[in-house]
């Protein structure tokens, strides 16, 4: 039996475990915490333990499981909260009180809930791995697909329907080494990616219901973001807006090293609030992993992989997932005082040489895929990375490193914050590399005026950033008419488009008809006042118009009501415009 | 039981020693250390190997030495006592008494690094927390079980809207036990007889528990300090519920104690020379605020810290601020245009607030009010800075009444006495006041039902 020598945080050095292979889980201590192997040296061996080492002394045993670090699958994730390595948090609490002990394990899925299999394939069928042979309706919205494990290849001798659990045998699989028994409980080791067959190049937008990620910043699904901000900066709304609206069937949200209570608004407002398509709760799409800032640091290291394998999990059944990581600056961490701890040469502020590599292999789980197995089928995998820069500076590491990987970049802006403009996304820092692939997918399927209008209030908010200074200098009143009413608009587009409250009922979520309704008002009112300007009337007598109020009222509009509103507006602002036109 | 002594001390550097022969210490186990001249010290194991063990020392190192120094590990990690007896009572760093009273008596003895609260055990904070000051009932709210850190700096007045906060603090509920828990970490003994006389004013002495680390206490001691207080406040909050109020000072001293053991280990530092897992360590402690699903109790934090060179990028408010939920910041600028309580609305924030305001918990209106005000603010202060470029007389009508609001919100919302105590109508209603000298068409973040129904516009 293995033995502790040396314990120093979450790092601990044991000697003679029989059996010792690389990255297996192994049990620590009097305590059994879980710890794994991530390093050998002759007969020693370095474990990172996934709980706090207090009290733990050299002489103490340690023993291994056999195993990598495993997630465990099947029906049953979805509506779960785990911690870093899987535990399920509500279980744990009913066994060990309010207060998380140590050496507590639990399964992540429960072994006694029965579902009801319905088999796809009958006796006699050929099967192969990552092939569909039944479902189980595990919530209202998700269907669960049972898949045959990977590397598998046989004839169905025995398949049965019904009221199963998930260590129940469904079928009996003859295969050239003999009968293999399946139960829909599946392990998969979560620092191996679940391969895919291939990936398709992005071409669909994730829908987010956010006008300012919609429009200007779209994201594809099977794309990567990257958000960076200083605190209080709104990454953290700008998650949960996401992962409440955005149109995937199901989201992952990881919670790493992040606030407790963070984690209990989800818990306490998903159940309540509708998915805005099936009127569903919108917790029954949802997983979420909590490993809180104050839980240990190596199960925060582990916690991303647990949030990933279950996402390529579910995208292997055909699913649409989108992945929150919130924050992957935290994670980072956990990786830097672990390689701190082994004495590793440091690389960049003290993170390891492998940062970039890490983080990289994590972006690139994400994808839009074709699955292997039958029948044909494609799932996608959206990652958004939350960055937590130190002082908002994105010149460090982990942003850098980041960014060379995602290919959306949605830049959290302090100041904006601060005057409480939210979504708190700079239109001049931001990149979407998605645009010019997603471009024709709104003109086909919104409207076809969406990529004009698109790139002209674009230009006129890059217009306003050049007027802004030149007024710096001479004053507004120096301004022409004409320069005027660019500003005029471009604050009708921060205030009354971009800005989106995440609080108010109907605001909180802009479908993309409503997005192009809003635009087609804005540059209505652009086009019109331009030619009044162009008239020789001045901006001091056509920016006061009562009709203006319409445009930025028309956030609080209804999606019934918007048809009938939007008519009545532009009758309005020609209305005005007509007035002064005509006293002169 | 006696714990078998060790005398091998092969080196001593700054806090920490290293004793050899150890064969089972625990790592973050308790030591005694008896140094020569028959002083006890304690200390804690951060580093454990057979046949050696890398000791802290709290306090200092000095009349230590390798040969006669003896050490003798407890075998348990830091506990303490805690019962209802520590109200009214003053206590250093480690929980012991320094008020010449009798020493705790109670069964209950539990350890200090406490487990981390299960995620799925919390409840949401929403209860406000009427402070009476303007600047947070209104625009920053606080919420019982919160952790709403004040970043301010050296020689702004802090303290004293701490212990504004203190006194006037209440919810609109009645019948419910309070409590402080003070800690001090390195302050000076005049700021800690400031809090001492004004727990004594107002008679909140008898229900707060002190825990005083002044500047010329060992600086090591800092370092458990919060973790004692923290542990007999989730007693209070959890075993005997009471809503308990925490307000730590000066957490920018608990970092650089931190920093001086980091440096001591010759570990790696990360930026400014602080330690990588200061995040880490941090939420260890702040974390602890909250309320438990099912308990009475709650516990709300309020850390005080001093930026360094009013820095808000500098590690230690920056790592705050990523962990706790939301920041009051104080300003230089307004100090010396006379303003109390000098706080800065702008960088100001509380991401709780949503969940406290509101119709049946303040007033439907709260939220449009304060986000109205936040951006006729911030619209002002950028005007001012244009002003001063180009002159007042090129800005437009319409800038200039944003130039007046700002000023007025200076001087009629941010401003308040010391002992003035606003209702939360109070501060909306100054708010409208103020609102009502822009034009109604710029209110753009009110919902036409609310300007109809308070507004003041004409």
């Amino acid at each position: 039996m293995g033995k502790i020598i040396r314990v120093s945080g979450p790092v601990v050095v044991a000697e003679d475990i029989e059996n010792q292979k690389m990255f297996d889980v192994v049990r620590v201590g009097e305590l059994n915490l879980i710890g794994e192997i991530i390093k050998m040296n002759g007969n020693k061996a370095t474990i990172q333990v996934y709980e706090d080492t207090s009290g733990i002394k050299p002489g103490e045993k340690v023993e291994t499981t056999g195993k990598p670090l495993s997630v465990e699958l099947g029906p049953g994730l979805l509506k779960s909260i785990y911690d870093g390595i899987q535990r399920p948090l509500d279980i744990i609490r009913e066994s060990s009180g309010d207060f998380i002990r140590r050496g507590y394990t639990a399964n992540p899925i429960d072994l006694k809930a029965k579902w009801d299999f319905r088999p796809i394939v009958k006796k006699g069928d050929e099967i192969r791995g990552g092939q569909i042979l039944g479902t189980v309706q595990e919530t209202s919205l998700i269907e669960h697909k049972i898949m045959a494990p990977r590397r598998l290849e046989g004839k169905i001798s025995e398949i049965t329907d019904g009221k199963l659990t998930v260590t129940d045998v469904f079928a009996h699989v003859s295969t050239k080494n003999g009968e293999r028994k399946l139960t829909m409980r599946q392990e998969w080791p979560v620092r191996t990616i679940r391969g895919v067959k291939s990936k398709l190049p992005p071409s669909i937008p994730l829908v987010t219901g956010q006008r300012v990620i919609d429009t200007f910043f779209p994201v594809a699904k099977g794309g990567t973001v990257a958000v960076p901000g200083p605190f209080g900066s709104g990454k953290t709304v700008v998650q949960h807006q996401l992962s409440k609206w955005a149109d995937s069937e199901i989201v992952v949200y990881v919670g790493c090293g992040e606030r407790g209570n963070e984690m209990t608004e989800i818990l306490t407002t998903f159940p309540e609030l509708q998915d805005p398509k099936s009127g569903k709760p919108l917790m029954e799409r949802t997983i979420l992993i909590a490993n809180t800032s104050n839980m240990p640091v190596a199960a925060r290291e582990a916690s991303i992989y647990t949030g990933i394998s279950i996402a390529e999990y579910y995208r292997d059944m055909g699913y649409g997932i989108a992945l929150m990581a919130d924050s992957t600056s935290r994670w980072a961490e956990a990786l830097r005082e672990i390689s701190g701890r082994l004495e590793e040469m440091p690389g960049e502020e003290g993170y390891p040489a492998y940062l970039g590599r890490r983080l990289s292999e994590f972006y690139e789980r994400s994808g839009n895929a074709i699955i292997d197995g039958n029948p044909d089928r494609n799932g996608s995998i959206t990652i958004v990375g939350a960055v937590s820069p130190p002082g908002g500076d994105i010149s460090e590491p982990v942003s850098q490193n980041t960014l060379r990987v995602t290919r959306v970049f949605w830049a959290l802006d302090a100041s904006l914050a601060s005057r409480r403009h939210f979504p708190s996304i700079n239109w001049l820092n931001s990149y979407s590399l998605y645009e010019s692939e997603l471009l024709p997918w709104f003109s086909e399927n919104i409207s076809k005026e969406w990529p004009t209008i698109y790139s002209r209030m674009m230009n006129i908010l890059q217009k306003e950033s050049e007027l802004q200074e030149v007024v710096q200098l001479v004053g507004y009143d120096a301004l022409p008419d004409r320069e005027k009413s660019i500003l005029d608009v471009a604050k009708i587009i921060r205030e009354d488009y971009l800005q989106q409250s995440a609080f108010d009922d109907v605001d909180q979520y802009c479908s993309l008809k409503k997005q192009i309704v809003m635009m087609k008002l804005i540059m209505h009112y652009s086009e019109e006042i331009e030619k009044a300007v162009e008239l020789g009337f001045s901006m001091e007598e056509i920016q006061n118009i009562p009709s203006k109020e319409k445009i930025s009222r028309i956030k609080e509009v209804r999606e019934n009501d918007l048809e009938s509103y939007y008519k009545d507006a532009i009758s309005s602002i020609d209305a005005d415009l007509k007035r002064i036109r005509g006293e002169k | 039981m006696v714990k078998v002594g060790y005398k091998d001390i092969s080196e001593i550097s700054g806090p920490l020693i290293f004793v050899r022969g150890v064969k089972d210490a625990g790592y973050n186990e308790m030591v005694t250390i008896e140094t020569p001249d028959g002083e006890i010290k304690s200390g804690q194991v951060l580093d454990t190997r057979n046949g050696l063990a890398i000791v802290q020392v709290f306090g200092s190192t000095s009349g230590l030495d390798s040969n006669n120094t003896t050490v003798r590990f407890r075998g348990e990690t830091a506990r303490i006592k805690v019962s209802d007896e520590v109200l009214g009572r003053i206590f250093n760093g480690l929980g012991e008494p320094i008020d010449n009273g009798p020493q705790l008596v109670s069964k209950e003895d539990v350890e200090i690094v406490g487990d981390a609260i299960n995620p799925y055990s919390r409840e949401e904070p929403s209860e406000f927390i009427q402070t009476g000051i303007s600047t947070i009932d209104g625009m920053n709210t606080l919420v019982r079980g919160q952790k709403l850190p004040i970043f301010s700096g050296s020689g702004l007045p802090h303290n004293v809207l701490a212990a504004q906060i203190a006194r006037q603090a209440k919810t609109l509920k009645t019948g419910e036990s309070f409590a402080v828990v003070f800690g001090a970490m390195g302050i000076t003994s005049e700021e800690a007889n400031f809090f001492m006389n004004e727990f004594r004013k107002t008679g909140a002495l008898s229900r707060a528990a002190i825990f005083m680390n002044l500047s010329s206490d060992p600086s090591m001691e800092r370092i458990i300090l919060p973790r004692v207080a923290l542990t007999t406040a989730e007693y209070l909050a959890y075993e005997r519920e009471y809503h308990v109020l925490v307000i730590l000072t000066d957490m920018t001293n608990y970092c650089e104690s931190l920093r001086e053991i980091s440096s001591a280990r010759e570990e790696v530092p990360g930026r400014r020379g602080y330690p990588g897992y200061m995040y880490t360590d941090l939420s260890t402690i702040y974390e602890r605020a909250g309320k438990i699903r099912g308990k009475n109790g709650s516990i709300t934090q309020l850390p005080i810290l001093t930026m360094p060179g009013d820095d808000i990028t500098n590690p230690i408010p920056d790592l705050t601020g990523y962990i706790t939920e939301g920041q009051i910041v104080m300003s230089r600028e307004l100090q010396r245009k006379g303003v109390y309580p000098p706080v800065d609305v702008l960088p100001s924030l509380s991401r709780l607030m949503n969940q406290g305001i509101g119709k049946g918990r303040t007033r439907e209106d709260h939220r449009g009010v304060a986000d109205q005000l936040y951006s006729a603010y911030a619209t002002g202060k950028d005007l001012r800075s244009l002003s001063a470029i180009v002159g007042e007389e090129s800005l437009s009508a319409s800038d200039k009444s944003y130039l007046k609001f700002a000023d007025n919100f200076e001087s009629k919302y941010v401003t308040q006495r010391l002992d003035e105590d606003r209702t939360i109508e109070d501060t909306l209603n100054i708010s409208y006041d103020l609102l009502s000298e822009l034009p109604e068409s710029e209110m753009k973040r009110l919902k036409k039902d609310f300007i109809t129904k308070y507004g003041k516009w004409k």
